[in-house]
């Protein structure tokens, strides 16, 4: 296996785990939701990495296409929690 | 394994992204957390360009990075009352908890290796490539989008609708920016009309160079953010029957095309013979405009104003 | 030839990028690390571009280039004039 899959893995794994720690450790919401989003560019990294062949060889496009459609539906649930955490907030000042 | 001058690279970009993750999730301060994820979003960028992958490195700059961006900014603005206590639960429990993070990055490192070293059987990708040339497409991330795992897209879609449905339901928009003065204005005027025919063109070349309809839709998105922030108010936006159409409109293309296969005695979306690269070209125009308005109503805030009374719940902030 | 004068204009550019980020440090004001991110990226995120253009080769890839360094300066000189009133008003306030 190649050193640079390696070492973006590794740091996939460890992103993981730190947007996990933030997002169990923090008590401010919109923490939570960037600590989550962390976590998701980790596992996108892993993917990524996984696919990579090296500079001379095209690399495969089966992970890139899932983490397309990753990007695309994180950004999409950040949207939905960032309105949701809105609500909650108008919510507890009534 | 040798140390090339890559490799140097490769882990100053890897330290780099750990250093500014950890400054965004560890600080109190929200703000400058969300700058730093904005940095985050841009250095993953060019870590995809790095590792060779070209459309994630447009996705991401677009939507990571900018929509994201320009999402979480404006929810800085809800004040949130548990941002002011400094409270920490207990020292105990924040060290069990980097312990079990610490053992779940190990296990994770080591199903990693584990995959990639051990099985060397055949993989999606000999699959994908010896099927390109009868895809439609030559770009092989297109291909796998939208023919060889095009359910999937479907879903994602459908995920994304569901998701834009939770966001007009839970209140009405925000209120709307006040009017630009002359600089703001000159850039929303000369910039919309730019990302509109980019996101055309990033729309055409994805059958046969990186780009697609996600990434041209991100633009679409980025181009509403711009109008918005230009003073557009939601009057302004398409009818509200045509918002609806335009929402559901990649769902319907690909459901169309996948019936009509059917109707040709094939599975569900196998696409006839021939056919493949019309139905991908139009499959993917509907659902740039469907990605586009479900980021532009995400940005918007809610349901907006003028649409029918009984969605125009709570306060406006 | 033309490659390594590409090089050269790059790593020029490394020197004003540098320059920058230092300046984005260490100056004391908002209005101050203005001058230094408005000005020195710009250029060099110029001599990039100039030296990209010199190692990449086609014609039309070298007018992408200058319409995306064009783009760069335009919205950069727009945001830091909105950067700076905003900062000026809120130097009146406090």
């Amino acid at each position: 296996m190649m050193l640079t899959q390696l070492i973006f893995g590794i740091a996939g794994g460890l992103l993981f785990a730190m947007g996990l720690r933030s997002a169990l450790i923090r008590e401010s919401l919109l923490a939570r939701i960037l600590a989550v989003n962390v976590s998701g560019a980790g596992i996108f990294l892993a993917f990524v990495a996984i696919a990579y062949r090296g500079l001379e060889e095209t690399p495969d496009p089966v992970p890139h296409a899932l983490v397309l459609t990753g990007i695309v539906v994180a950004v999409s649930a950040t949207a939905l929690a960032l309105a949701l955490r809105r609500r909650l907030e108008e919510a507890d000042d009534e | 394994m040798e140390i090339t001058l890559w490799h140097l690279l490769d882990s100053l970009l890897a330290i780099l992204l750990l250093g500014l993750a950890w400054s965004a999730l560890s600080g109190t301060d929200l703000k400058r957390g969300v700058v730093l994820f904005m940095a985050f979003g841009l250095l993953l960028s060019l870590i995809w360009a790095r590792l060779r992958a070209p459309d994630l490195a447009l996705a991401e700059a677009a939507i990571g990075a900018g929509l994201s961006g320009a999402l979480l900014l404006l929810a800085l603005r809800d004040r949130e009352k548990s941002e002011n206590k400094a409270g920490q639960p207990m020292s105990l429990l924040r060290l069990a908890t980097v312990l079990l993070m610490l053992l779940l990055a190990a296990s994770f490192a080591l199903a990693y290796v584990t995959a990639v070293t051990s099985n060397t059987g055949g993989r999606l990708a000999g699959l994908a490539f010896g099927n390109l040339e009868q895809s439609g497409v030559s770009n092989p991330v297109t291909a796998v989008l939208l023919n060889f795992r095009a359910y999937d897209t479907l879903l994602e879609l459908a995920v994304l609708l569901a998701a834009t449905l939770g966001i007009l339901a839970l209140g009405s928009e925000r209120r709307p920016f006040r009017r630009p003065g002359v600089l703001l204005g000159a850039l929303v005027t000369w910039i919309s009309p730019l990302l509109v025919i980019v996101a055309g063109y990033l729309l055409w070349t994805g059958a046969h160079a990186p780009g697609g309809a996600f990434q041209a839709g991100a633009l679409l998105a980025a181009a509403i953010v711009m109008l918005r922030l230009g003073g557009m108010t939601s009057e302004q936006l398409p009818h509200q029957l045509l918002q609806g159409w335009l929402l559901a409109g990649g769902i319907a293309a690909f459901m169309l095309a996948g019936y009509l296969a059917t109707f040709h005695d094939l599975a569900f979306l196998q696409y006839p013979a021939g056919w493949a690269g019309l139905l991908i070209l139009l499959i993917e125009s509907a659902a740039m405009l469907s990605i586009a308005l479900s980021l532009g109503l995400a940005y918007l805030g809610g349901s907006p104003s003028g649409w029918d009374e009984r969605s125009s719940r709570g306060k406006r902030s | 030839m033309t490659e390594l004068l590409g090089s050269l204009f790059i790593l020029a550019s490394l020197a004003f990028f540098a320059a920058g980020s230092i300046g984005l440090l260490r100056l004391p004001d908002v209005h101050a690390r203005l001058h230094a991110l408005t000005k020195a990226d710009n250029l060099g995120l110029g001599l990039l571009v100039a030296g990209a253009c010199l190692i990449g080769g086609h014609l039309l890839l070298a007018l992408k280039l200058l319409l995306v360094w064009l783009l760069v300066m335009f919205a950069s000189a727009i945001a830091a004039n909105l950067i700076a009133r905003h900062a000026m008003k809120d130097g009146e306030e406090s």
